[in-house]
């Protein structure tokens, strides 16, 4: 028997196996495998470890990465460093949820799909829509599903992305894009927000325009006249949106889009250097069949009784194969559970007392922050300032004073490379915003 | 029992956020929300008796037995939730400088040797969020390769009758037309058809092998032979990989790019449907079309390269499912060469469960199976009328989750059952012993099936009344929105 890994049979066990299989070794079993196609030598892989073994490896290999606890982080652009509640490790971590499948049978899985329901009650009422899907995988392949959805409703296959929109988001879009039969036009910036008119003349003719709500520049953008201008033409008008916003900004629902769509991971999930974490879309009824992934609805039991199932699963991959609206299997439901949680913790005022903490904190750093802004736009939990030096050496400097001050931009943005993007969340207070000041003053002179 | 929104009261709340003494900005009046989100007001007792409740209503691998054909539900380790929660992963920006993240890119990079190992293909791209998005990014890698040698013409992907749906969905997505090719009955690709099929605008095959129905495809160096004779390249669906770890390579049966499913050979806990990973290893000439960015390594130096001019480009966000990647990692580690008897025990348990159930149930394909087999249902059915699923709803007052059911779809009335290794002779037995009662109750009483199950939270619950009149948010009471979700 071997020694390593999570097996359980004894000699004895496998000897009785074998006689009821009818078979005298293992070896019967794998002769259905080719012979030119056996692998006949042990796998060249690191050797086992024990369980207290692992722990120590894998801390030493922790131990090599400066996380947010042990640098003053003011990283953002698209993943943030928001207090995730003590709740959301405490559910995560039950194994009825955690080691459950896709809750294909209902009768066994009420827990999850009741919590799915929730989680899209609470996407739609965030984002003022009237449905939302259990989860897509994260904030860049769900811009590429809004596009799907799109082509099929308007006919039309032009995509318009606003060049504010996270740079990710355009890369997957635009690998995305070709399969779907689409095309990719984007629309430049004007002063660090999305010129109207530029939007409106990009979208006459396309199926799709998405903006980002705080844009990647941190600035907000004239949401409400960009979903107009989008949908003047006839282009589905799409918000990419934070959750962590929605308390203190308006709900893309309410100011015309037929979708929002973003990454969840500022409400309830850690940074995890990029995953796993969720995507959300939501989308006004008419979208409802058109949806990728799994829709939890309710339904009723043979007594009557309220219950919960997967619903209107003919849209999906295993009913309806090449003609299905998305070949989504697996989503992102625990991290989205993280989600549901943490919006129950915070509830409506907690949201909004979350948004205006980042409010406040980001308004405190333009006062004490002695650098210029690079746009003069109102903003969120990130701002833009202009740096003497490349943006790039500035975080290489302030590293070496346990300050990450922020994103360069020009990592993405050719022509930006002396603006550095800092955010904030509500872990950060007046004092670390102070020492970024000190510390920036100091890199910079 | 309630919704959280209906135990939502004015007032209430749990959480706290710091405010800071800061003055608040004030805020364009036309991008300010007028009318809170209607998140419930509960307390956190309450919340917590909400979630412990929602977890009594959930069955998982931790509760009880979980033979979900196809769907690798093995044992979760709990180290491997240990160390994932390390601050040094669990708190790390993606977008921290490489510098200050060598230890999560070196155990990436690592990563990728052992699946490089695995797989016998040697470039890998851990990238994909998932299998059915690492189907994806395999065709649009076809294309791109097909692209650079100018051969624009290939465009149609032949996929088995008994493939999974992500695979003809995926090539819809892709922009590729499907073909399908058909099974023998010693549940074989058919070769002949395949001949037929293949020609100067076949891109490619996917393929799953040991296939949905649990066999080894007896003829798959042929396979290979066909398609590269002919120019076209073979991906392979590793939902099925678990069952010849050590024991056969996906690059030494011929394939060209292979996706693993972490969550299932490699025991990435499913979360009620997600997360998952989906890393797809490629021969070394579709290296330069992997996704940007990879994963490079000099020296004792790790970085991410996002210079690569032929790569397809992103397919997801950063550098992919990283706490996915700690978990399959530790996973990986705990075995070490000995993943060959993982492959071996799933092999095993599954051909000990088929010997003891084939007398009671349909075998459509007599052969000793992988990882997994597939019954069927078909005699219960035509003598008694009990059906797959009314045997499906029973096993659950047996305190164990169904199997997959009506898949593979070339299997009438399919009971697709997949143990994996990690489970006790005595839990296969009591399996046993549940399937073999209920085959007698199918003849003795098969009302109690079609009334099944009687022990859950629920009874059988009306699947084609949700899908009429979806209602997929709460509607509060405000009527006019429930009218509104009706009407949809």
């Amino acid at each position: 028997m071997s020694t390593a890994g999570y097996l359980s049979l004894t000699d004895a066990d496998r000897q009785a196996m074998l006689e009821a299989i009818g078979v005298t070794s293992l070896e019967e079993l794998f002769e259905q495998i080719p012979t030119g196609v056996r692998f006949d030598r042990e796998l060249d892989v690191p050797e086992a470890l024990t369980e207290s073994a692992l722990v120590r490896a894998f801390g030493e290999l922790a131990d090599r990465n400066a996380d947010t606890s042990r640098e003053l982080s003011f990283l953002g652009m698209g993943i943030y460093d928001h207090y995730v509640p003590a709740i959301v490790d405490a559910f995560l971590s039950r194994g009825e949820f955690l080691t459950a499948y896709t809750p294909y049978q209902p009768e066994m899985s009420q827990g999850v799909l009741q919590a799915i329901f929730e989680y899209q009650t609470a996407i739609c009422e965030l984002t003022a829509m009237d449905v939302s899907n259990a989860s897509g995988y994260d904030g860049t392949t769900v811009a590429a599903d809004a596009c799907f959805m799109a082509k099929a409703h308007t006919g039309r296959t032009k995509i318009v992305l606003a060049e504010t929109l996270h740079p990710m988001v355009r890369q997957v879009v635009k690998t995305y894009a070709p399969g779907f039969g689409m095309e990719v036009v984007e629309v430049a910036h004007d002063g660090g927000t999305t010129d109207p008119a530029r939007l409106a003349e990009a979208a006459a003719d396309a199926a799709i325009a998405i903006f980002q709500q705080p844009n990647a520049f941190g600035c907000l953008e004239p949401a409400p006249e960009l979903a107009a201008a989008a949908a003047e033409g006839g282009a589905l008008p799409v918000a990419h949106v934070d959750l962590a916003s929605l308390g203190l900004l308006e709900a893309p629902g309410n100011y015309g889009c037929a979708m929002a769509i973003g990454e969840g991971q500022s409400i309830g999930n850690y940074q995890s250097y990029g995953g796993p974490h969720y995507g959300f879309l939501a989308a006004r009824q008419e979208f409802i069949r058109r949806m990728p992934g799994r829709i939890v609805g309710e339904t009723t039991d043979l007594e009557g009784e309220r219950g919960f199932v997967l619903t209107l699963q003919t849209r999906e991959q295993h009913i309806r194969r090449e003609k299905a609206t998305s070949n989504m299997t697996t989503n992102q439901t625990l991290l989205a559970l993280g989600g549901l949680m943490t919006m129950c913790w915070l509830g409506p005022h907690g949201l909004r007392e979350l948004g205006e903490s980042c409010l406040a904190l980001a308004g405190y750093a333009k006062e004490r922050v002695g650098l210029p802004l690079a746009f003069e736009r109102p903003t969120f939990k990130e701002v833009a300032f202009r740096t003497p030096i490349p943006a790039r050496e500035v975080v290489t400097r302030a590293r070496k004073h346990g300050v990450h001050p922020g994103y360069p931009l020009g990592r993405d943005y050719p022509g930006l490379d002396d603006v550095l993007l800092v955010a904030v969340t509500e872990k950060r207070t007046p004092a670390d915003v102070d020492r970024l000041a000190e510390v920036l003053a100091e890199v910079v002179a | 029992m309630q919704l959280i929104y209906e135990q939502s009261r004015p007032g209430r709340r749990a959480g706290r956020v710091p405010t800071h003494g800061l003055p608040v900005p004030a805020l364009p009046p036309e991008l300010r929300r007028e009318r809170p989100p209607r998140l419930p007001e509960v307390p956190e007792n309450e919340l917590v008796r909400h979630f412990t409740a929602l977890a009594d209503r959930n069955f998982g691998i931790d509760t009880g037995f979980y033979p979900l054909g196809s769907c690798t539900m093995k044992h979760n380790p709990r180290v491997n939730e240990r160390v994932v929660s390390l601050p040094g992963f669990r708190d790390l920006h993606p977008l921290q400088e490489d510098e200050g993240a060598q230890g999560a890119l070196q155990l990436m990079w690592e990563l990728q040797q052992i699946l490089a190992e695995v797989a016998g293909l040697p470039a890998v791209t851990l990238q994909p969020a998932a299998g059915s998005q690492g189907e994806l990014t395999g065709l649009m890698l076809m294309r791109a390769a097909f692209a650079d040698r100018g051969e624009h013409e290939r465009n149609v992907i032949i996929t088995a009758d008994t493939a999974h749906g992500t695979n003809p969905a995926s090539v819809t997505m892709a922009g590729f037309e499907l073909a399908k090719v058909a099974t023998t009955d010693r549940g074989n690709l058919d070769l002949d058809d395949l001949r037929a099929k293949v020609d100067e605008r076949t891109a490619g095959l996917m393929l799953t092998n040991p296939s949905t129905l649990g066999l080894f495809d007896e003829g798959i160096e042929e396979v290979a032979s066909i398609f590269h004779d002919r120019g076209a390249l073979l991906y392979y669906d590793g939902a099925n990989l678990n069952a010849v770890v050590g024991r056969s390579r996906p690059g030494d049966m011929g394939f060209d790019i292979v996706h693993y499913n972490l969550h299932k050979t490699f025991s990435q806990p499913h979360g009620g449907g997600g997360p998952g990973g989906g890393p797809v290893a490629v021969r070394a000439e579709l290296e330069p079309f992997l996704p940007s960015p990879t994963v490079v390594c000099a020296g004792d130096t790790y970085r991410l390269d996002h210079e690569r001019p032929k790569s397809i480009g992103r397919v997801r966000g950063f550098a992919g499912p990283f706490g996915v990647f700690v978990r399959s990692y530790a996973f990986m580690r705990a075995y070490g060469p000995a993943l060959k008897d993982m492959s071996e025990v799933a092999v095993l348990n599954a051909n000990y469960l088929l010997a003891r159930l084939k007398d009671v149930y349909d075998l459509p394909f007599d052969r000793h199976c992988m990882h997994e087999f597939v019954l069927s249902a078909r005699t219960l059915k035509r003598e008694h009328g009990v059906t797959a699923l009314d045997i499906a709803k029973r096993l659950m007052d047996h305190g164990i989750h169904p199997p997959t059911i009506y898949f593979p779809l070339v299997v009438a009335e399919a009971l697709m059952i997949e143990p994996t290794e990690t489970e006790t002779k005595e839990r296969l037995d009591e399996f046993v012993d549940a399937m073999r009662s209920i085959a007698a109750e199918a003849k003795d009483s098969p009302e109690t099936l079609k009334d099944a199950p009687l022990t859950r939270p629920v009874r059988r619950l009306d699947e084609v009344k949700a899908a009429k009149q979806p209602v997929v948010r709460y509607a509060f009471d405000d009527e006019s929105a429930r009218d509104r979700i009706e009407s949809g």
